[in-house]
């Protein structure tokens, strides 16, 4: 199983989440953004941890998050999007959790040990994490003209990126239909089919995104190595 | 055996070790406390995070530590995640507490009561709140504010 993958998926999507604190639309979002993005963080940091070990080489979970370039990350593209605005990143949450909620489903049942451990805690985090994304696609998607082609042009943005999160799990395609459909039906929303889907972040091959990203996220453990605070 | 350890056992002293955001809950109380091997006065005490991004774990890593120590034990902590912690495994103890103290204790959001008034319906003013661990509610009687421990299963 890709740990590695998994975890550099809720590193980044930690970090691009927590880019809201401060500057979403109201108090409660705020809150909710930076208790998800500390979910994925939490996760991130196990599987990291997990993937030292497995590695053998003695990197930790701060040199694996730290301290490896552009090229060696390997989460999906859809993870480093930018956040656009508030109805392009829900539009990415909803179709990031209900990808997550199938994977963890899976993963709850590895025999690696550690990994279904974590899955088996990270699901429960990410069906609750797909409720926040359901309930908001609906109030945006059925709120105003507005609202619905702001959630709307967010999913077209964000289309492309779909197909590589089933690239190693064609089974989780289905459920992910199953999750997703419904919720935009109900919001007057559709997920259209992009032509030339994009891929590579597992291989890592990025979009111009990450590095702007990593750029800021390295910063301070780069200039000060070591550095405890 | 010399022993320095005090007559307290390491379930009584680590019946003292209170959740630092819910600082009337022990973490046995919680049910974060999955398990206390004592050999001699090494005291192994395992534990599990409530959430996977809890930052809380550390402040009661340190706090088990500390309080060991401080009564002449040896503590080694260790992180279990599997089974994963739900908010089953909260004590009846802890529900009641978390009722006392004016939190709605985990259930389904649709048949949420408030603390208060004991009356309901309330309505989810945001599905997170100040931690991981809670949702923010307000009772639609009394118009009061409350918090809501998540229900997690």
């Amino acid at each position: 199983m890709n740990v590695l993958g998994f975890a550099d998926d809720n590193l980044i999507l930690a970090q691009r989440l927590s880019e809201w604190v401060a500057a979403a639309p109201d108090l409660e979002l705020d809150i909710a953004v930076a208790n998800m993005a500390l979910d994925h963080l939490g996760v991130a940091r196990a599987l990291l941890t997990h993937f030292g070990d497995l590695e053998g080489k003695g990197r930790t979970e701060d040199d694996l998050a730290m301290f490896r370039s552009e090229r060696e990350l390997t989460n999906l593209l859809i993870c480093e999007q930018p956040n656009g605005d508030f109805g392009q990143t829900i539009a990415r949450q909803l179709l990031f959790d209900s990808y997550q909620v199938g994977l963890w489903e899976k993963l709850a049942g590895s025999p690696d040990e550690i990994l279904a451990a974590v899955a088996s805690k990270a699901l429960l985090e990410a069906r609750y994490h797909w409720q926040h994304s359901a309930t908001w696609t609906e109030r945006l998607g059925r709120g105003t003209e507005e609202s619905n082609r702001r959630m709307q042009s967010g999913l077209v943005a964000l289309a492309r990126y779909v197909d590589e999160m089933f690239d190693e799990h064609q089974d989780l395609r289905r459920g992910f239909d199953e999750r997703l459909t419904p919720v935009l039906d109900e919001s007057r929303l559709v997920l259209p089919k992009d032509p030339s889907p994009r891929r590579g972040g597992r291989r890592g091959m990025h979009t111009e995104h990450l590095g702007h990203l990593l750029a800021e996220m390295q910063s301070l453990a780069r200039a000060y190595p070591g550095v405890q605070w | 055996m010399v022993t320095t350890a005090t007559t307290l056992s390491p379930h009584q002293l680590l019946d003292q070790v209170m959740d630092p955001e819910l600082p009337f809950l022990s973490i046995a109380d919680l049910g974060i406390l999955r398990g206390v091997e004592t050999v001699g006065t090494r005291v192994r005490v395992t534990i599990t995070p409530t959430y996977s991004g809890c930052p809380a774990m550390d402040a009661i890593r340190k706090d088990i530590e500390s309080m060991l120590d401080s009564h002449g034990y040896q503590p080694e902590v260790v992180l279990n995640r599997a089974p994963a912690w739900t908010t089953d495994d909260l004590s009846p103890r802890a529900r009641d507490l978390l009722q006392q103290h004016g939190f709605a204790p985990p259930q389904a959001d649709h048949s949420v009561g408030c603390p208060r008034c004991a009356d309901g319906p309330a309505r989810v003013v945001s599905r997170f709140g100040s931690t991981a661990c809670k949702a923010l509610m307000v009772c639609g009687s009394c118009g009061e504010p409350f918090d809501l421990f998540k229900e997690l299963r």
